[in-house]
């Protein structure tokens, strides 16, 4: 018997040193990856690796100095406990993060870690755990948990697959645009038919599945840019995505 | 007393079972015409009722306990169908009392499902209940694994006499400090087998770093090799073989022998407990082995990536076929992330021969990111087995399922070789 894996042995992907690698760091790994979020860290480690491109994954757990020359950052979901133990050092690093986000680091922002990107969570009792405000939007605390598969269209990546679990109703403020119109389920809140959030170079959204394996197209918008920053170019020799797209066809036809 | 319900129950048990139908109508019937009927006949036992419940490996433990205690003579009352609602232990219950409702009986073991023990706890408090885990399952039914914690803690609470618990699952071993009214007891890991056991907390990032618990535990699991295991009871260690299969089910060989001996008290012959332990068979689809063309088929359920990962830690793939088959039904749970928290690079070497099940394409695409071959993807059950097994030239035969998936597997085996029935 061998001991558990840990996340640091992912680093093995082969690369053409010539073509470089990216630093990818995963947000709180441990408190902040309950629906496969790891999944997300390594969708982007493959993808990287099947263009001849390396990755670095990198992560930051509380109390971690903030890693330098980070090219993308991947954050999750949690449960309500997770959130407390991770508020104070995501305040502490909030202005790093920041900066990153206006420099137009790409990100991807699942569930927990998507609301406390932006300005605060105001739960039922009233009690407002406060946001970092990268993203301009608020969440409530409500009493219906929305959960199930959902499906829904955005401009930019075609439909969106994944699958919500959250007590959480997110409404985003002016100047941020939804990631996608909701065909099924629920998305930010119950009473808009908008999912997730975009701005600048980050994806905000409460879907998890884990949402890059099913949806290519994030993915390498996200690898894409952070390629594009660090190597003034991508270079695409396209992947097979068949398997994802039999996938897509067949979670879109189960119930909710 | 009126016995009509209960005859009524007990007709209307005979007839579905001549129907072929469903275990647990019978158990509706009765609860409905006579809601005092379970609470009635649980209540005067010897030695009381003992509810186990838990995320992950409530079967095979209530079966482990139910065997421990036959085996220190004891006659035993058990939800042996695997219906764990309360509807099903009413069921069952209609098969066992006589007419005027009453039980024989010196003890009840019951696996009862996380949600319904709450709801059972209420018409009938244990004397005695098992926890045994709070995994990363059934988030789609209860949102959140804290919110599974408080309803074992439901149970706890309900307990009067002794409330047996996993010192090694923090969510666990944190009740402690509600529970009140009754005693705690603890089961636990040797240190140098914690991260064999990953707790949810522990799926990525540090790893197994967590030191073992300083709490005192009543059996300890010392070490395992392939199915021989060690435990300690009392400061003594004792060796046995084991016919279960999975590291998973020898933990809660622990249990079960932490459970067993909080009802038997002062009276527990060890000895005896640990040749009864050597002798329980894998309950229904759990690391179950089955002969199909004169090969050796395995079954093993996997609903979480905790349970996931040890199940692919117990079984060596090594000259075995390998077939995955996931659903996404209701009492599977919807929500596939957790394929994601599982890492498949055992399976590197020799690939899996078939994946199936309704969400078939979803594992496949969860092995291509782990660079496992895959040699063919059927969804439907069916056509899936007949390729697997006419593929397979006579290697033995592994199934990693779902619970849903499971059931289809067997109904389609039972076509083609003997297949034990439970019940």
């Amino acid at each position: 018997m061998s001991d558990a894996p840990s996340a640091g042995a992912l680093t093995k992907a082969p690369a053409d040193p010539s073509k470089g690698s990216l630093r990818i760091l995963q947000l709180y790994p441990r408190e902040m990856n309950i629906y496969g979020d790891y999944g997300n860290v390594l969708v982007l480690k493959q993808r990287l690796a099947w263009r001849g491109y390396g990755a670095e994954i990198l992560e930051h757990n509380a109390g971690d100095a903030f890693p330098d020359d980070v090219d993308l950052i991947v954050g999750g979901g949690g449960q309500d406990s997770g959130q407390v133990v991770i508020q104070d050092d995501l305040q502490a690093i909030a202005p790093t993060l920041r900066g990153l986000a206006e420099d137009g680091t790409p990100m991807l922002l699942i569930c927990g870690l998507y609301q406390l990107f932006g300005n605060f969570f105001r739960t039922q009792d009233g009690t407002v755990i406060p946001g970092i405000g990268v993203l301009d939007l608020e969440t409530r605390g409500g009493t219906e948990r929305l959960i199930g598969n959902v499906v829904a269209r955005s401009d930019e990546f075609g439909e969106i697959h994944g699958y919500e679990n959250h007590s959480g109703q997110t409404f985003l403020g002016d100047g941020l645009r939804p990631l996608a119109t909701v065909l099924k389920g629920a998305g930010n809140n119950a009473e808009e038919h908008h999912e997730g959030a975009r701005y600048r170079n980050i994806v905000g959204s409460y879907l998890h599945g884990s949402l890059l394996p099913k949806n290519p197209a994030i993915a390498d918008f996200l690898l894409r840019t952070a390629a594009e920053r660090k190597f003034g170019a991508f270079e695409d020799d396209g992947v097979d995505d068949s398997l994802a797209d039999l996938a897509r066809e067949h979670a879109a036809a189960r119930p909710r | 007393m009126n016995p009509l319900p209960v005859l009524v129950g007990k007709a209307v048990r005979i007839a579905s079972r001549l129907r072929g139908g469903g275990s647990a109508f019978p158990g509706l019937v009765v609860e409905r015409l006579d809601p005092g009927f379970m609470g009635r006949a649980l209540s005067n036992l010897p030695y009381g009722v003992v509810v186990v419940s838990g995320t992950n490996g409530k079967t095979t433990t209530t079966k482990m306990v139910v065997e421990l205690l036959e085996g220190q003579g004891l006659s035993v009352f058990t939800n042996r169908t695997g219906s764990n609602f309360t509807r099903g232990v009413a069921a069952a219950l209609l098969g066992e009392v006589d007419w005027r409702g009453r039980l024989k009986a010196d003890v009840a073991v019951l696996e009862l499902d996380e949600a319904h023990a709450v709801h059972f706890v209420k018409l009938v408090p244990p004397r005695y209940s098992l926890l045994l885990n709070v995994l990363r399952d059934q988030l789609d039914r209860f949102g959140e694994i804290d919110a599974t914690t408080r309803l074992l803690e439901r149970i706890a609470l309900a307990t009067t006499g002794t409330v047996v618990l996993n010192r090694e699952d923090p969510r666990v071993a944190g009740l402690a400090s509600s529970i009140q009214a009754a005693g705690v007891v603890y089961f636990g890991l040797d240190a140098s087998l914690r991260s064999t056991f990953p707790n949810d907390d522990e799926l990525r990032g540090a790893a197994g770093t967590a030191p073992a618990s300083a709490l005192p535990a009543d059996v300890v699991l010392r070490s395992v090799d392939g199915n021989s295991a060690e435990f300690e009871v009392e400061g003594t260690t004792t060796r046995t073989d084991l016919r279960l299969r999975g590291v998973y089910n020898i933990f809660n060989a622990a249990a079960a022998l932490a459970a067993a001996r909080a009802v038997l008290g002062g009276t527990a012959d060890n000895g005896r407990l640990f040749s009864s332990l050597a002798a329980v068979e894998p309950a229904f689809g759990r690391g179950e082995s089955l002969v199909v063309d004169g090969q050796a088929l395995e079954l093993v359920l996997v609903k979480n990536p905790s349970g996931f990962r040890l199940g692919l830690k117990s079984f060596d793939p090594a000259g075995c076929a390998t077939m995955i088959a996931i659903n996404d039904n209701y009492a599977d749970g919807r929500d596939m992330s957790w394929l994601w928290d599982v890492d498949f690079d055992s399976l590197g070497l020799g690939g899996v021969d078939v994946v199936s099940g309704v969400r078939a394409y979803d594992m496949a695409l969860r092995l291509k990111y782990d660079d496992v071959r895959v040699g063919a993807v059927e969804p439907d059950i069916t056509d899936a087995l007949q390729q697997f097994i006419r593929g397979s030239d006579g290697r033995p035969k592994r199934i990693f399922c779902t619970y849903t998936a499971m059931l289809a597997v067997r109904r389609e085996l039972s076509k083609i070789t003997k297949v034990e029935v439970v019940s």
